[in-house]
């Protein structure tokens, strides 16, 4: 009876936690922080699971989807400030981008925002001593009982979804996952496991999504005319996950096209981790996983490391600049450089929250206020490009479909539009899907199948191979279920008899039958013994020497009535395990005694 | 596969199949010599003291061939031995074996039926069981005719199912679809055995809980089928129910079957499920093969994607649906970009739309009308198109390819998807696309939005990829003159970037030149940059780029005669240059002022084609007049025939390869008459020594065109092969008259007049259809006399032969309809070059060759690069099977490298590299059977050495090279 509730990511996106309590066992999914907040709202409230006592006693393991702050930014918060000792389990990619990330968040907060209380680098490097790296389709026995698989999900570079599994339930974690490839991931698959419930993000509910390849070629006959009349070019991105699609994106047209104008990537972070996505190759699509042995497509040959003193250069160039959304840092020094000029153009390749620059000019605001009361005018291009790696309304059924789960449960995402899309579910597969709130618990009921032990010897005697083995119909068998030691076994009774020490009794039953004949004794037995044989083919009929008809194991023996010799009366006699050959016997005497009276 | 399938299909299944009365039983005979084969087994087996020693023997024993009389021997030895072993592996070999004999050619296998199935009644070995049943089914498949061992065997099957082992099931499902009855038999042999419905058990066995079971169930269907048995429609729906089955092998094979059944049902009505509507059957399979296309294992995507091309009878209103994927964001209505550019485009204003949110949602949806997962066929090819595998993607494309030749409408719809492939990230991928897009453009009409995406690939930095889009260029209809303007730009572009195509663009441009004439002409003062009031500079006569605009401009003027109006003085001038320089490219134009020298109409070029036809038969029944080889003036009439026919070919390239190879074989006769001449006979014998050698010479040249006439030219019929064949058996004659005369002695003449027999006696075996037009000719002489010949003396033969020679008429050559010689043209290296190609001596440089090949008959296999040095020296060089790429019907390219090596020289020096073809003269001849026990390597080793030479394709190419002295 597994459950589930959620301390973040419930109806919302950011900050993703779930808490499930599968067959006794207690897994987090996901230990993600809000962006939105920089109080302790920002993480998940992990009072909630409990009130005094370590974390370590209440929770089995920690699962991790993938990189993203909202997935994994609480997680040396929990560890080491909250206080958590048991195992964290992600994908190798995840394990090594995870610390660089969370690394440059502290920094960000701490040392610009001058925040206090907050995780210190020791923090991070203890945290991630704590983590359990793990391999695709590699099942991960936790403990005796638990155990995870991890199947790939797209989204970015080590995205994994999660199978948790005791005994015979289990869950299925999406995190956040990608059914259409692009051109560094492949598409996020699973097998037909049939989970008694998946948790799904639903970022896209009531999105479906134009194909990718029209986004693409506009993207690059933007790029590609605003470099031919000699333009430059300026797109802000978020260091991890969508800049590498947009890097091999322009990378492999360069190449194709025999362009020669730069391409500049903004150091740092960035750096490091094109570092990792050269390292782990097995988890790229299948283009980057077949030619990297030519030429690992992460070793990029046309974009070059940026250096501000080349944003004064002449002539054409694209630059890549964090952050993505405009509103600090070397994107926007570059932006107020370039803004004025009509040849260039700014590509902002994902969405901008409002309040930022980028937000400003996507709404067409064509001058802005800087601080000390400059004004800026922005002349240049501006173009808006959605590149998003989630599954979109269809890709959510698609992997659905897929998985064939019992029940549906969706979190990350808007509760209107999960509405949508929970009604959706529930249609097209008919099976119950839930959407709960933050901080509220789901419960779902199971169906276990209990194992039973059977001995061969006993299968093999019942399941005669008929003439067509059909798996789908229920059979029936005799056996005794022994029910010791935490072990269900089902024997055959004598067996049971012999290992319990008991003696067999045998059960009897007698009935007696009027039927209306006139013939002798003999006669009446002889009609019923030819009549059996044409009927019972299948069954020994014997005719015994004392009289007596043994059918199987089935006695009958005919006397006369003392007041009508009309009569005669049929002595049966029969074991209970014969009782359906029993049934069927009489009515063939009667029937036929009958038919021949009449 | 598919291809496979759809044949059974479409073959009718009223179909008689005459069953031959079966005499009686054979008799089993018995042997009373012990061949030495099955003896030496039988010791072997003897002396064997355990099984692994048995097993050792077997194993060594199956690696020798078995004569076909020592078979049935070896069979009772082995049955023998098997009914005494313990081991399972050994009777499991043993049960192989006896599969393996079975197939021994000229062994009839229907003696040790009655054994193979004894010895399964006693077998408990699941795998030696599942090895029985396939022995039997190898002997069931030598046996075609033998119903009665048919039905026995698939009894035998029928009463193996209820076995507990896959694999015994698996091999009785795959013997009942090998053998299964196709038609109900009602002779009086039938009666007494019970005939199977064996679609019914098979069927039955689709539930089985195994999945390899149900596998092997539904292959076995799919070989009923095949084998031509119609198939029941109600199996349909269990096919249905598979398709959602676990297992990827069986999901794979359901499709195929499902697919099956809508080709032999397509018009049989279906209930939907959950509704009381009810479809075409062949709309619905599309629909759950469309569904597939989502399925989790590629290989199932693969199969479907490569089988929805086939559906061709699929209503268009499902078809459209493929494509059709309803976008939607925050439950608005969403159009695609495909949507927006078209409107962008019908609206006047085309500026690829650089407002935010233009793909801003439209108005709402209905929450209920949306249907995410759709069970129909929506949008089976975005998906497809879009996978994850190229695999997927390559195959969807075909698929998209063979429904839009089959529907316009469907054509006009997947242009979008198909322009967009073009930007796959696989080259093999948008290389197909292109491919696909040439094949269908005949249908379409190109918006200029797609035009431009289309020529945005010119810039690739891949050749085929360039090459391939120059062809779709040349095929492609567009609607403005603003596309014309727009694909010329860009073309220039590519020209600028990469020089080396320039053939490619210049023939790229003639077709669109020509395609369309009215769209060219508003641009055409803006092109040729001429001025109303003012004489512009005369432009460059060398610049590619401007050849270019040159090469579109008089193609479309040549069927717009107002255009040349608008063409300056100098215009005129470099018309005529290129018209003579690059004639190809360059039509006959009909120009003001001009002594017009061609005729360009239409018309006149048809009827010019006509009259040439006319002459061409004229001047070969004019020759077909000379009956006698002798008679007077008949040289010079050949001569001239000979001489009107190769210029005749110079002038119509439609008529090239007919006339060049009856000029050939008029060279051939005429040759064969200057080597018969009277005078040359009658010198006595140690006086001819110079005529001697010049007949000889003559003799060999005749064998050489023969070979020339055989192998270059494509499109012969048998009957012109037996007349080249009749021609080169003259030329052996006269070879061996003209031995006999110089050489002493019978002893060295025994040996060719054999060769000449055996020689005459194939002609005789290969040709036999043919012989009642060889009336009067050589060969028919010669048969006549054959018996006398095959006893007599080499002395008199020789005589025979001479007076045969000399009485033999002239046989006329009928030319097929269709006849094409085969060509080639080294692009690379072009020759001109001065600087040579250095590289240090001992070591390997690659040269590039560039070639195109017309009416080359498989030319992986047989076109092969000479490399001759200064010394004389030559090199053959077989290029890759993938270096040759088919660019349409008929052609080829070849795009290769080859190595070249050689010790330092002094000076620099030029090598000839020339393209060959490669025959071989024992083609037409019948294979000898081949042995099942032959390993294939032997039979590859006695092709090879039947090549008997090889001819010269083109013209030799110098390359100027220098290997240096290495340097220490």
């Amino acid at each position: 009876m597994p459950f589930s509730s959620s301390t973040g990511a419930g109806q919302d996106v950011g900050r993703s936690c779930i808490l499930v309590s599968i067959g006794g066992k207690n897994v987090m999914l996901d230990c993600g922080m809000h962006m939105g907040f920089n109080d302790d709202r920002r993480f998940p409230d992990f009072s909630y699971i409990t009130q005094n006592g370590r974390l370590t006693e209440f929770l089995d393991c920690v699962i991790v989807s993938h990189f993203h702050l909202d997935h994994c930014g609480a997680l040396p918060y929990m560890s080491e400030m909250v206080g958590y000792d048991g195992p964290i389990y992600m994908t190798h990619p995840t394990k090594a981008i995870c610390p660089i990330l969370l690394e440059d968040f502290r920094k960000i907060t701490v040392d610009k925002k001058g925040e206090t209380n907050f995780f210190t680098s020791q923090m991070i490097k203890d945290c991630m001593k704590k983590v359990t790296a793990v391999n695709l389709h590699q099942t991960v026995q936790v403990d005796d009982e638990l155990e995870i698989k991890a199947y790939y999900a797209g989204h970015v570079l080590g995205a994994a979804m999660f199978q948790i599994k005791v005994g015979a339930e289990s869950v299925v974690y999406t995190g956040d996952y990608n059914m259409t490839p692009d051109r560094h991931l492949g598409a996020a698959w699973i097998d037909k496991c049939r989970p008694d419930i998946v948790i799904s993000e639903s970022t896209y509910a009531t999105t479906i999504r134009d194909s990718k390849r029209c986004r693409e070629r506009d993207f690059l006959k933007k790029v590609h005319e605003t470099v031919e009349r000699g333009g430059k070019v300026l797109i802000p991105v978020f260091a991890l996950g969508r800049a590498q699609e947009l890097c091999i994106l322009l990378e492999t047209f360069w190449e194709r096209m025999n362009l020669k104008a730069p391409i500049y990537f903004s150091t740092g972070l960035t750096e490091k981790a094109n570092h990792y996505y050269k390292l782990f190759i097995t988890w790229t699509n299948q283009k980057i996983r077949k030619t990297f042995v030519q030429r690992n497509m992460f070793e990029f040959k046309h974009i070059k490391p940026f250096d501000r003193s080349y944003t004064d250069n002449p002539g054409p160039m694209v630059v890549f600049a964090t952050p993505g959304m405009l509103h600090a840092g070397q994107s926007l020094q570059i932006f107020k450089k370039w803004a004025g000029n009509d040849k260039n153009m700014v590509i902002l390749p994902g969405y901008c929250v409002q309040g930022t620059v980028g937000y400003k000019i996507l709404n067409g605001q064509r001058k802005l206020e800087m601080e000390g009361r400059n004004t800026l005018e922005v002349k240049m291009q501006v173009e808006y490009m959605s590149f998003s790696a989630h599954a979109d309304a269809k890709g959510i059924m698609q992997l659905i479909r897929m998985a064939e789960p019992r029940n549906v449960l969706l979190v990350h995402g808007e509760a209107k539009k999960m509405e949508f899309l929970k009604q959706k579910i529930e249609q097209e597969f008919s099976v119950n899907c839930y959407m709960p709130a933050n901080g509220e618990t789901t419960t779902i009921t199971t169906n276990p199948n209990i194992p039973v032990d059977i001995s061969l010897s006993l299968l093999k005697r019942e399941s005669v191979p008929g003439a067509l083995p059909d798996p789908k119909k229920p059979r029936i068998m005799h056996g005794t279920l022994i029910m010791k030691d935490n072990s269900l076994r089902l024997v055959s009774s004598e067996q049971a008899l012999k290992e319990l020490g008991l003696v067999e009794h045998h059960l009897r039953f007698t009935c007696r039958v009027h039927i209306q004949d006139p013939h002798s004794e003999q006669d009446t037995l002889n009609k019923i013994y030819s009549h059996l044989k044409t009927v019972l083919k299948d069954s020994s009929i014997q005719h015994l020497p004392d009289g007596t008809l043994m059918v199987e194991s089935i006695l009958i023996k005919v006397s006369t009535a003392s007041e009508d010799p009309s009569t005669k009366i049929l002595l049966v006699s029969w074991t209970y395990q014969v009782q359906d050959l029993r049934r069927i016997l009489l009515k063939c005497i009667i029937q036929s005694h009958l038919a021949e009276i009449s | 596969m598919a291809a496979h399938l759809k044949k059974r299909v479409y073959e009718e299944f009223s179909k008689v199949v005459q069953q031959q009365q079966l005499e009686d039983f054979p008799a089993k005979r018995l042997r009373l010599t012990k061949p030495s084969k099955s003896a030496a087994l039988h010791i072997d087996l003897c002396k064997a003291t355990n099984s692994t020693d048995a097993l050792q023997y077997l194993v060594q024993f199956a690696r020798k061939p078995v004569e076909a009389e020592s078979v049935e021997g070896v069979v009772r030895i082995l049955l023998e031995f098997y009914y005494k072993e313990t081991d399972s592996s050994v009777r499991l070999k043993i049960a192989s074996l006896l599969g393996v004999l079975s197939k021994t050619h000229g062994f009839s296998p229907d003696c040790i039926v009655d054994d193979v199935i004894n010895t399964l009644n006693n077998e408990k070995s699941h795998q030696v069981l599942a090895q029985l049943l396939d022995t039997l089914l190898v002997i069931g498949v030598q046996l075609p005719e033998s119903q009665t061992i048919r039905v026995r065997l698939v009894e035998v099957a029928c009463r193996h199912l209820t076995d507990t082992s896959f694999g015994v099931r698996n091999k009785c499902l795959q013997l009942m679809g090998f053998l299964g009855t196709v038609e109900k038999q009602s002779s009086k042999e039938m009666e007494c055995l019970p005939v199977q419905d064996v679609q019914k058990i098979i069927g039955d066995h689709f539930s089985d809980q195994d999945p390899r079971v149900r596998t092997a169930a539904i292959k076995a269907m799919l070989q009923l089928h095949e084998r031509g048995m119609k198939l029941q429609q109600n199996i349909y729906s269990q096919a249905c129910k598979l398709l959602t089955d676990d297992y990827e092998q069986v999901r794979s094979a359901a499709v195929q079957l499902v697919w099956v059944l809508s080709q032999l049902y397509p018009e049989s009505i279906v209930p939907i499920p959950s509704s009381n509507e009810e479809i075409r059957l062949v709309d619905d399979a599309f629909g759950k093969i469309c569904h597939m296309v989502n399925d989790g294992s590629w290989v199932v995507r693969v199969q479907a994607a490569k089988l929805l091309g086939s559906m061709q009878q699929v209503s268009v209103h499902f078809l459209e649906q493929t494509l059709d994927k309803k976008l939607m964001s925050d439950l608005r209505r969403k159009r695609t970009a495909h949507e927006r550019a078209k409107e962008l485009y019908s609206s006047g204003e085309f500026s690829s739309g650089r407002k935010w949110a233009d793909d801003a949602p439209k108005e709402k949806i209905d929450t209920g009308a949306v249907n995410l997962i759709d069970s129909g066929a929506c949008g089976a090819f975005v998906h497809g198109l879009e996978d994850e595998m190229f695999e997927v993607r390559i195959a969807a494309v075909e698929a998209v390819c063979t429904l839009a030749q089959a529907s316009a409408s469907f054509a006009e719809k997947c242009l979008d998807f198909l322009v967009d492939m073009f930007n796959d990230e696989i080259e093999e991928v948008r290389l197909q696309s292109i491919h696909v897009l040439r094949q269908i453009s005949k249908q379409i009409t190109l918006r200029e939005d797609q035009l431009d995406t289309v020529l945005a690939v010119l810039e690739d930095s891949s050749r085929d990829i360039r090459e391939a889009l120059h062809e779709l260029l040349c095929y492609t209809n567009v609607s403005t003159k603003e596309c014309i303007q727009l694909a010329l730009v860009e073309l220039l572009k590519n020209l600028s970037k990469y020089p080396t195509d320039r053939n490619s663009v210049w023939k790229c441009l003639k077709f669109l030149g020509s395609r369309h004439p009215t769209l060219v002409l508003p641009l055409v003062p803006e092109l040729l940059s001429t001025h109303p009031f003012f004489d512009t500079p005369e432009p460059d006569m060398d610049d590619p780029a401007y050849i270019a605009v040159l090469v579109l401009v008089f193609n479309a003027a040549k069927s717009c005669p107002t255009m040349s109006a608008l063409f300056s003085d100098h215009t005129f001038r470099h018309y005529a240059y290129l018209r003579d320089s690059l004639s190809h490219l360059v039509p006959p134009l009909r120009l003001p002022g001009r002594k017009l020298t061609c005729v360009s109409d239409l018309e006149s070029v048809a009827s010019s084609e006509e009259s040439s036809q006319q002459f061409l038969q004229q001047s070969l029944e004019r020759v077909y007049i000379i009956q006698h080889l002798e008679a007077q003036g008949t040289l010079e009439l050949l001569d001239f025939t000979i001489r009107d026919l190769k210029r005749l070919g110079e002038l119509q390239p439609e008529l090239a390869g007919a006339s060049d190879f009856s000029a050939t074989y008029l060279h051939c006769q005429l040759l064969l008459m200057k080597g018969l001449q009277e005078k040359l006979w009658n010198i006595s014998a140690p006086l001819y020594v110079k005529q001697n050698a010049m007949a000889s010479a003559v003799v060999q040249q005749i064998l050489e065109e023969t070979y020339k006439l055989e192998f270059l030219y494509s499109g012969l019929e048998n009957r012109q092969v037996a007349i080249i064949h009749h021609v080169r058996l003259q030329a052996k004659a006269l070879q061996l008259v003209l031995s006999a005369r110089t050489s002493r002695g019978v002893e060295p003449l025994l040996n060719i007049c054999e060769k000449f027999l055996q020689d005459v006696d194939a002609f005789q075996r290969c040709f036999s259809t043919e012989l009642p037009h060889f009336q009067e000719s050589f060969v028919e002489k010669l048969l006549e006399l054959m018996p006398r010949l095959v006893t007599c003396n080499p002395m008199d033969l020789v005589k025979i032969l001479q007076t045969t020679l000399r009485q033999s008429g002239f046989l006329h050559l009928k030319l097929p309809e269709q006849i094409h010689k085969a060509t080639a043209t080294i692009i690379e290296p072009t020759g001109e070059s001065d600087n040579p190609l250095r590289f240090t001596s001992g070591l390997v440089v690659a040269l590039d060759i560039d070639a195109t090949l017309d009416h080359v008959q498989d030319p992986q296999s047989s076109v092969k690069v000479q490399v001759v040095y200064p010394d004389g020296h030559a090199h053959t060089i077989r290029p890759k099977p993938t270096d040759f790429r088919n660019p349409g019907p008929g052609r080829h390219r070849l795009i290769t490298q080859v190595y070249l090596s050689h010790s330092a020289w002094t000076e620099p020096c030029q090598i000839d590299v020339q393209l060959h073809l490669a025959y071989n003269s024992s083609k037409c001849q019948i294979n000898s059977p081949k042995s099942a026990w032959n390993d294939s390597t032997e039979v590859l080793q006695a092709t090879e050495n039947c090549i008997e030479g090889s001819i010269p394709l083109s013209k030799p190419v110098k390359v100027y090279i220098m290997p240096k002295p290495a340097r220490r």
